[in-house]
């Protein structure tokens, strides 16, 4: 009779509770994802009077490299909670970046990739809108920004020219071919380029034996065959280092130079972060994957992209975060490391928070070396032996930044098992409910 | 007396009768070597790009991925015969046979999966998604557990091999190469080729419980990128191909300590013990041979030229 009184209650009682753990295991999984949001921003680009027909004109490099690293981060992600979200800010030619910007960029967004030139970059990143935000610059190579004019805000995963020019100058070491004869282009670019080559040469000890500018100036009837023997006569030197970042010139000089000597630079053999001659390291699967998405080789661009979206991934996945700070200050930290397919474990250099790399040495056909070439030393690490170290740069924006939010040494392995722990509290669900239906 | 002595030596000589089978990358070829006498018996075309190989628990068939191909081809070990291709998925790489040696689980390293092959009917049995770039693939010696480690994922994804389902997650060091159980199944060994680490995980709790930097003075760090593993019977010594280092460290499997590093040839790859465990054997794929260790002394004996890059190894009584 007490036992048949009873049992309704508990009938009741198991039905709440049913009822209740069946509610808490929504809320877990849809507490569990947790959303990523980057804006990708870039604007299109006018197509530049072609050399030759070799090679086509590609528009928007630099998109198809962060869609991948969004679908791999994605891929982590359903093992993580994690959802990245891309938001893709495209700007047509003629209209006006830092406006579009401030319309596009939402609030909630914490990292943008940005593919943009110099100034527009510098614009941006000292927008109000991008104060609490962090910018991954994918593809500028300037060393003032990475130095004077550097931002606190702002990333940059491609190698400087400086740290190009230092892989040559290490090579060329090497090599002992010392005597170089650089050859310039005009543009502002062409002579950043220029005094990247002549820093390294002064660091590594070459002797610039010859400098000209390469003017365009000469009579269209004349033909490179006669021009450059003409341009390159009475110097005697190792190498020909070419700056010409537009590719407007530097192709034709192979094969045409007065006595016979390799060019290198921006074309011959060029120091590049990324390179389709590149197998090593896993970095043919990246080939492939990248090519099954985009229907072509993977560019500079693209890899650049693709790292920053990356950082981004593995921070949060390390960190179980989504906020800048806390992504900022992993990122900024020893422990991050990030795979990028070229041997070395890449990280950030705290003070200008330039991506150290190994930068790779490539002909048209063939990977000639990869830098750090070997016996280049540095204390901490060879990767510092490119590029500008912490005690040369004239910026100290981002360790500043790392000072003030220590990060703490908690054990990353137990912080992140949100499947495991969902996993665990089901299993224990279950049990609950079968000892209530025995 | 004479006959006597002839067949004592014979018998002595069939006992210690031994062959290591090699996967050669660039030469799209097997390499059948005699270790006893170190010697390269004979190459022969198998099919393009082999690489990952296994032997079935009775010795009977050789399994190898051969990866332009997609497939993994069957042959037997009497005649060298190919006898079967399984459908592995594309790109077949790294693959491992269960205990009993009825299922095999393939790295599709392209597709993110891990395909589960049955090997008696030649039959695709399940896909299961993972990580990205998936590599490293084990099944322990208790049958309870198939991992798969995601290169870029950066994970140990653990499969339950009656479900084909992935059951928990393990976040490891950055591009975790391959993996390997202790013979008691209550360990994995993990090798991280960017971090230069061997981490070792507690199969009962999926969690990391050591974690083991393979510096090696005199070396730079960028050349520590740890590949192969394999663990001892008795769990006595574990063994890890350290790449471009050249080297294979000697660990201590009960301390967990590094006891030391043996030189072999350039980039070396992959490890395989004799099946009576007194050697191992390691590819090495740049200078392209074979390194053989006497286990007793922890010595490198000698190194058996095979071919170019060789890539995996087994070996068989």
């Amino acid at each position: 009779m007490i036992y048949a009184k009873k049992k309704p209650i508990f009938c009741f009682l198991q039905t709440l509770i049913l009822l209740i753990l069946c509610g808490s295991i929504n809320l877990v999984i849809a507490a569990d994802i947790q959303l990523i949001k980057v804006a990708y921003i870039t604007q299109e680009k006018k197509i530049p009077a072609a050399l030759s027909n070799l090679d086509d004109f590609v528009p928007l490099k630099g998109l198809a490299g962060t869609e991948l690293a969004i679908k791999d981060n994605n891929t982590t992600g359903q093992f993580t909670g994690q959802e990245f979200q891309l938001n893709k800010i495209i700007i047509a030619v003629d209209s006006d970046v830092t406006a579009i910007a401030k319309q596009k960029i939402t609030d909630d967004t914490a990292f943008i990739i940005a593919n943009l030139p110099v100034e527009q970059l510098k614009t941006l990143a000292d927008l109000e809108i991008a104060q609490n935000k962090l910018i991954f610059d994918a593809t500028t190579t300037d060393d003032p920004l990475r130095n004077s004019q550097c931002r606190d805000n702002i990333l940059h995963i491609l190698p400087s020219r400086a740290m190009r020019a230092d892989a040559l100058a290490q090579y060329l070491l090497k090599k002992k071919w010392r005597k170089w004869f650089i050859v310039s282009g005009s543009s502002k670019e062409d002579s950043l380029y220029t005094s990247a080559i002549k820093r390294a040469a002064k660091r590594f000890g070459m002797n610039i034996v010859a400098e000209k500018k390469w003017t365009h100036s000469y009579d269209a009837r004349r033909t490179a065959q006669s021009d450059v023997p003409v341009f390159t006569q009475n110097i005697d030197y190792d190498v020909l280092v070419v700056a010409d970042e537009q590719d407007l010139f530097g192709e034709y000089l192979a094969y045409r130079t007065w006595i016979p000597r390799p060019i290198v630079g921006t074309q011959g053999l060029t120091p590049t972060a990324w390179h389709r001659t590149h197998e090593q390291w896993g970095a043919v699967q990246m080939q492939n994957r990248f090519k099954a998405q985009a229907q072509r080789w993977m560019e500079e661009e693209d890899y650049g992209a693709y790292l920053a979206v990356r950082s981004i991934g593995e921070a949060s996945v390390r960190t179980h975060s989504n906020q800048m700070q806390a992504i900022k200050d992993y990122l900024l930290s020893d422990k991050f490391s990030l795979q990028g397919y070229k041997g070395s474990p890449l990280s950030f250099r705290a003070w200008n928070g330039q991506l150290r790399q190994p930068v790779l040495l490539a002909a048209a056909r063939s990977l000639v070396a990869v830098a750090p070439i070997e016996g280049f030393l540095h204390p901490k690490t060879l990767l510092d032996t490119l590029g500008y170290d912490q005690a040369e740069s004239a910026c100290n924006n981002m360790s500043k930044t790392q000072s003030e939010s220590i990060v703490k040494k908690q054990d990353n392995q137990k912080q992140i098992q949100p499947i495991n722990a969902t996993h665990s509290f089901k299993k224990l669900i279950k049990q609950i409910i079968d000892k209530i239906k025995q | 007396m004479k006959y006597a002595i002839l067949i004592s030596i014979l018998l002595s000589y069939l006992a210690q009768a031994e062959t290591v089978f090699v996967t050669l990358e660039k030469d799209n070829a097997l390499a059948i070597v005699d270790p006893i006498a170190g010697k390269l018996l004979k190459t022969i075309e198998i099919g393009q790009r082999p690489r990952g190989i296994a032997l079935s628990p009775d010795y009977k068939y050789l399994y190898i991925a051969t990866s332009d191909d997609n497939t993994v081809k069957v042959f037997s070990t009497n005649n060298y015969q190919e006898i079967a291709q399984l459908p592995s998925g594309e790109d077949p790489e790294t693959f491992a046979l269960n205990p009993t040696g009825n299922l095999l689980y393939v790295s599709n390293e392209d597709d993110n999966l891990v395909t589960v092959i049955d090997v008696i009917n030649k039959k695709e049995i399940a896909q299961i998604k993972v990580g990205v770039e998936p590599e490293g693939i084990a099944v322990s010696p208790d049958n309870q557990w198939v991992i798969s480690a995601s290169e870029t994922t950066n994970m140990i994804h653990w499969i339950d091999p009656k479900t084909n389902k992935i059951v928990e997650n393990t976040l490891v060091d950055p591009r975790p190469r391959a993996a390997n159980f202790t013979i008691d199944s209550t360990q994995l060994w993990v090798t991280s080729e960017i971090a230069g680490t061997l981490m070792i995980l507690d199969v009962n709790t999926k969690q990391i419980i050591k974690t083991i930097r393979l510096d090696i003075p005199g070396v730079n760090a960028n050349k520590i990128q740890p590949v192969g593993v394999v663990i001892d019977k008795e769990r006595r010594w574990g063994y890890i191909a350290i790449g471009p280092a050249n080297r294979v460290a000697v660990i201590n499997a009960q301390t967990l300590e590094i006891e030391k590093f043996l030189l072999v040839g350039q980039r070396v790859w992959n490890l395989a013990f004799s099946p009576d465990q007194k050697r191992l054997y390691s590819t090495n794929g740049r200078s392209n041979d074979i390194s053989i260790i006497d286990l007793e002394n922890h010595k490198v004996t000698k190194s058996v030229a095979v071919g170019r890059f060789p890539w995996g190894i087994v070996a068989k009584p």
